[in-house]
């Protein structure tokens, strides 16, 4: 082989190369492998549809019964509210936490590595009463559920 | 350093290790008022946990300020053994980081 054949080939993969982190980059691609970096549109976004595309590059979601969120019914002080949630759900991907009422509604997202098991728990702010969204993404689709909790800020009722 | 800040705990059950941590953090969401000045606190949380297995990734959680100050963090995953060590890191919005170990038990 001479050495512009060897150019050529050289300059096809590196055009290729190219042309998948341009993919990647815009968010084309997002293999398991490539792990997204903290989003900051997504988690200082006061909307939650702006919230998910940035997140996601997605909002529309799914409301099913298979998602279980445990969490208060009433949470005596909004500052640690114990929110859980799993699914039954097979290829999941990621599971997220939204409090719908919160200034910043996008509190947390968890992505499943390898052998992940979806269940997470964690305890979150609530500013005021309102509902707790679940939001799992599998086979590239994004589910939902929802449950309100209630919270008395200092014990003295809602 | 004096004070261990993250506490871990990972146990084998039925094929799933179920890991526990508690972390040390304030967690601050940069919306709240200092109640003598009136000034804004800064933000200053954890963004992102990792969670590593024998250099598997098996969980990366990102987070803003609107997870509770000290958080609790507990999930599941399968694929590994009693005695394997578990790495937690977590790297904060100042770009603090901190990490611990604990094996499956």
């Amino acid at each position: 082989m001479d050495t512009s054949m060897k150019r050529r080939i050289l300059l096809k993969g590196s055009l290729a190369a190219s042309a998948l982190s341009v993919a990647v980059g815009a968010g084309l691609l997002t293999p398991k492998a490539v792990l997204a970096a903290w989003s900051e549109t997504a988690f200082t976004a006061k909307q939650i549809p702006d919230a998910l595309n940035a997140l996601y590059g997605s909002n529309s979601l799914e409301e099913v019964d298979s998602i279980n969120i445990k969490a208060p019914d009433i949470a005596e002080n909004g500052a640690v509210v114990p929110v859980t949630v799993s699914t039954s759900m097979g290829n999941v991907e990621s599971i997220s936490v939204i409090a719908a009422e919160n200034p910043v509604p996008l509190i947390a997202s968890f992505n499943l590595g390898e052998g992940g098991v979806p269940f997470v728990s964690t305890r979150i702010k609530m500013g005021k009463s309102g509902d707790v969204i679940a939001v799992v993404k599998a086979d590239g689709k994004l589910f939902s559920t929802r449950k309100p909790v209630k919270v008395t800020i200092g014990g003295c009722g809602g | 350093m004096a004070k261990k800040s993250i506490k871990i705990r990972a146990k084998l059950k039925n094929d799933e290790i179920t890991v526990k941590a508690l972390m040390t953090h304030p967690m601050e969401s940069g919306t709240r008022k200092n109640s003598k000045t009136g000034e804004l606190v800064p933000a200053h949380y954890i963004q992102e946990v990792k969670c590593e297995v024998a250099g598997k990734n098996v969980m990366t959680a990102h987070w803003n300020g609107g997870v509770s100050k000290n958080p609790y963090l507990s999930f599941k995953f399968k694929g590994a053994n009693k005695g394997d060590m578990l790495t937690l890191t977590w790297v904060d919005n100042k770009g603090n980081s901190e990490s611990g170990q604990a094996k499956i038990g």
